[in-house]
């Protein structure tokens, strides 16, 4: 149970509208995740879900029931806090205790639900410490295990990983996945990093400046994008957007390539360049290419993505030829042109 | 960033704050400004009627009201650059590594926690008193005439015992302000070839005048005020009436509510002055 | 980073400090070793420092000649009943400041600031009238009212001050959780905010205590704390050195032993925040 369904929302703050109006249906047990560039509305959103702030107009529906005027607690939703938002005065215990507590949850049933998060969450070891002596990984289990035990119809996570070093934020991302797909309950999850929303979600909404610009599966972002501002979102590196005289070339304004879409060669190709800088990951080489006599904004720079590694070094020249059926075309308004 | 039901809820949390200190204002404050329109003698016939600005011409025109101006100027004028002079040199000596920090800090704080009463009545006997007093026996000892400091010097004696007890308080806000100077940025400058003279001049100093402020503001809305030192050591003789002490006279001692009430609206004015530029710095600080 | 100092630099800062603290400190421990000692002692010239015959009869003279207890209790109510209904009346307030501001919360907080700026003689024959009218001139009750009115402001200020510090996520949080705004102020914010109250709490307990112009002004027999107390010293009967440092021992020994406790929370209160 955990359908969420938002009909014509909107929210102002003061005269700004920060969410045009806004249609969208989170099915249930679906892992969505809402991701975008700072400032795009997302986290929005998200508190308008949760009702932690009203919405200006429409109206949100959880499970087919009108919650607008609902205040943030009956509407049966958890939510993971940026900042994990434990209680630090009370041990992690009473944390995962304290949404129960209020719900008037008898002590047996409590204590049962607590041991059950503990043990799912490797924290029964740690039950009787306060927040202050854990780690960040595991105040943020905490905090998802303060969510469990309220058996909510959905997740609310707000940038759960961000406060989180890169080898953590890995591996609770795995775990964040696990738990979805143990429990099958609504998640949804708010990023700005397009890792975490390709690798963790079943459905993506890109969201700028309060509008969705897309909603889709991970791989339906990443091969059709709809405009020219998910084509750059979507994809580690991002996609290179040429215009000018070689876009002309296909009859549209901007050309789109991956750089793991660019064949690379020392000695001939389509495009002529100098390396820049070259990035060797081992597994991969991603290399900076300058004076192509390409149209690619100011930066005057394409990427391009070799599997294995390649001897180029700073000045070397360099040749680059697009697999032309990779290419993604745009119009002049950024919309995409099949 | 809230919903509504959050809103209205901090309205009415607000309410009860809001009004008493909306009372505790207002109304003292309209009574004040009826009475300094009027003739009102309380042991003297009472509510003698209206008289227009004729109290407040009175109370500037009287020959206590300059010489009480001049008194309260050179109180808060001495208090303020003796305390904050030696607070910033006590803020740095504080500073320093040294053993039993702690427990100096302690005794530089103890005069603020002290009553004024108290200390200005230790000050008049047992340091100032012309016979008993530890400054006679210690002028006694160099064979110099023991000084009536309440009555011959009255004014720096009243600068000392107030200066005694807020220099703790200065010093207490100038040195957390040094606390919190960057170290690194005293290190950078140290590297880039500056002395010690210059660090304090170019780096300390310029990060201490923002709480050199604050103290500044905030002692002079406590001196303007300051009422139990004088009333306990020289009751307002020997030069000592200050404005604040003349409307008390005024008020209590001559039972002339309407001209006290004019010199209580002309402190008003003066102290919101005062309050006008500590409300920039605080407000500003509000926003960053 | 701290760098290691040469001993003999840390020598003369230790000196120098330890000189300048006991010289501030030397009018307060004058009066408590003063109080110890005969009347004619207490006179001597040259001083007596630490050798003389130490006594107690100052302080049993000082309890026969006026009520002290009388005096200490009134200061507690006074003190204590103002501080604690300034602090039941500013928590809802502060808190509604903290996390629910709006575009007047900063001009509310700076009124109510300024109500502080407001000189006490300005509006002293008002309140000395109301009290009257009201019968409660010379009462406890007028003082705990005045007192706490006239902090209120400062209360409110500080505690905002400390709720500023508690991350807004976490009583959304517990508004997530199913937390009533009661519950909420009750179970979270208050014990998160226990060290901001406390010395909210002791600060403003100092700064009644001390209070000496409103307990001067409308307090006569019955409801004079020991601001009045030691007041009447100052008459010329009172010139007694050892009885009056006794008495002043009794008056400021307690808000010394309370204000040692708070004086790293001073700052924070007195500033309102503003220097950290």
């Amino acid at each position: 149970m955990g359908q969420i369904k938002l009909n014509q929302v909107t929210k102002s703050f003061g005269e700004v509208q920060v969410i045009p109006p806004l249609d969208l249906t989170i099915e249930d047990g679906e892992f969505t995740v809402f991701v975008g560039p700072s400032g795009c509305g997302k986290s929005t959103l998200l508190r308008l879900i949760a009702g932690l702030e009203d919405i200006t107009s429409g109206h949100i529906d959880i499970d087919g029931m009108d919650a607008t005027n609902v205040p943030p607690a009956k509407r049966g939703l958890a939510m993971v806090f940026q900042s994990y938002a434990l209680y630090p005065h009370m041990s992690v215990r009473k944390n995962i205790a304290f949404p129960m507590k209020m719900a008037g949850i008898d002590e047996a049933e409590q204590k049962r639900r607590i041991e059950a998060a503990a043990k799912a969450l490797n924290l029964t070891d740690y039950l009787d410490r306060r927040p202050g002596q854990l780690s960040g990984g595991q105040r943020q289990r905490v905090a998802i295990g303060r969510a469990i035990v309220r058996e909510p119809s959905a997740f609310l996570f707000d940038e759960p990983l961000s406060n989180l070093d890169a080898a953590l934020r890995v591996g609770m991302r795995l775990e964040i996945s696990e738990l979805h797909k143990r429990l099958a309950t609504t998640m949804i999850y708010v990023t700005h990093d397009q890792v975490e929303a390709m690798t963790m979600a079943d459905k993506i909404v890109v969201l700028r400046a309060g509008f969705i610009e897309q909603v889709g599966s991970p791989l339906d972002l990443y091969h059709n994008p709809r405009n020219e501002s998910v084509a750059g979102f979507i994809g580690s590196p991002k996609m290179n957007l040429i215009k000018g005289a070689e876009a002309q070339k296909h009859g549209v304004a901007t050309i789109g390539i991956r750089p793991e879409h660019t064949d690379v060669s020392m000695s001939e190709g389509l495009w002529k360049g100098t390396v820049g800088v070259a990035e060797h990951l081992g597994s991969d080489t991603f290399i900076h290419v300058h004076n192509t006599g390409l149209d690619t904004g100011p930066g005057d720079m394409v990427t391009v993505r070799i599997t294995g590694d390649i001897q180029a070094k700073h000045g070397d020249e360099i040749y680059l030829t697009p697999q032309l059926d990779k290419l993604h075309k745009f119009d002049a308004q950024g919309l995409r042109v099949d | 960033m809230a919903t509504q039901h959050s809103r209205s809820a901090a309205r009415i949390m607000m309410a009860p704050a809001v009004i008493l200190l909306l009372g505790w204002m207002l109304v003292p404050l309209i009574m004040t400004l009826l009475f300094s329109f009027k003739k009102y003698l309380p042991m003297r016939g009472g509510d003698l009627g209206w008289v227009g600005f004729e109290n407040y011409v009175r109370f500037v025109s009287s020959s206590a009201f300059w010489p009480s101006v001049s008194a309260t100027l050179i109180v808060v004028g001495g208090v303020l650059a003796i305390t904050i002079f030696f607070g910033v040199l006590l803020a740095i000596l504080l500073n320093q590594p040294m053993w039993g920090q702690g427990v100096v800090r302690i005794l530089v704080i103890a005069p603020f926690f002290v009553m004024p009463t108290v200390s200005a009545l230790v000050w008049k006997n047992m340091f100032m008193d012309p016979t008993n007093g530890l400054f006679a026996h210690l002028w006694r000892f160099f064979g110099a005439d023991p000084v009536s400091w309440l009555s011959e010097a009255s004014l720096p004696s009243i600068v000392l015992i107030v200066s005694w007890q807020w220099l703790p308080f200065a010093t207490l806000i100038l040195l957390t302000a040094i606390q919190s100077l960057d170290s690194e940025q005293l290190e950078a400058a140290e590297m880039d070839g500056a002395p010690p003279l210059k660090r304090f001049a170019y780096i300390t100093l310029p990060h201490l005048s923002r709480a050199i402020t604050i103290v500044l503001l905030i002692q002079t809305i406590f001196l303007l005020a300051i009422f139990a030192e004088i009333f306990v050591t020289t009751g307002g003789a020997f030069g000592t009436r200050t404005l604040t002490y003349l409307i008390f006279q005024r008020v209590l001692e001559s039972q002339n509510v309407g001209l006290g009430s004019a010199g209580g609206v002309y402190a008003i004015i003066l102290a919101n002055i005062v309050a006008i530029f500590l409300m920039r710095i605080v407000g500003k600080n509000l926003d960053a | 980073m701290a760098r290691a100092v040469t001993n003999n630099r840390k020598i003369i800062n230790t000196a120098a400090a330890w000189a300048v603290g006991l010289l501030i400190f030397f009018p307060i421990l004058w009066t408590i070793l003063t109080s110890f000692k005969t009347e004619a002692t207490a006179i001597a010239d040259p001083p007596v420092f630490l050798a003389f015959d130490w006594t107690l009869e100052n302080y049993t003279a000082v309890m026969e000649r006026s009520n002290y207890a009388k005096f200490l209790w009134n200061s507690i109510i006074i003190a204590g009943g103002s501080t604690i209904l300034g602090i039941i009346i500013a928590v809802p307030a502060a808190w509604s400041m903290a996390f629910v501001p709006s575009k007047r919360t900063k001009d509310i907080l700076l009124w109510m600031l300024s109500t502080k700026m407001l000189p006490a003689v300005g509006v002293l024959y008002p309140i000395y009238l109301i009290c009257i009218q009201l019968g409660i001139l010379d009462s406890r009750v007028a003082l705990v009212i005045i007192l706490m009115l006239m902090n209120l402001p400062i209360i409110v200020w500080m505690l905002y001050t400390y709720f500023k510090e508690i991350p807004g996520e976490i009583l959304e949080a517990a508004r997530m959780d199913g937390a009533s705004l009661k519950e909420e102020i009750l179970y979270v914010l208050t014990p998160m905010a226990i060290p901001g109250i406390a010395s909210t709490l002791l600060l403003n307990f100092i700064l009644a205590w001390n209070e000496a112009f409103w307990t001067l002004n409308l307090t006569a027999a019955n409801a004079a704390p020991l601001t009045a107390f030691i007041a009447s010293y100052s008459s010329p009967e009172g010139l007694f050195f050892a009885k009056l440092s006794a008495a002043s021992t009794m008056a400021i020994a307690p808000i010394l032993i309370l204000g040692w406790f708070s004086q790293k929370q001073l700052v924070s209160g007195l500033t309102f925040g503003a220097v950290k």
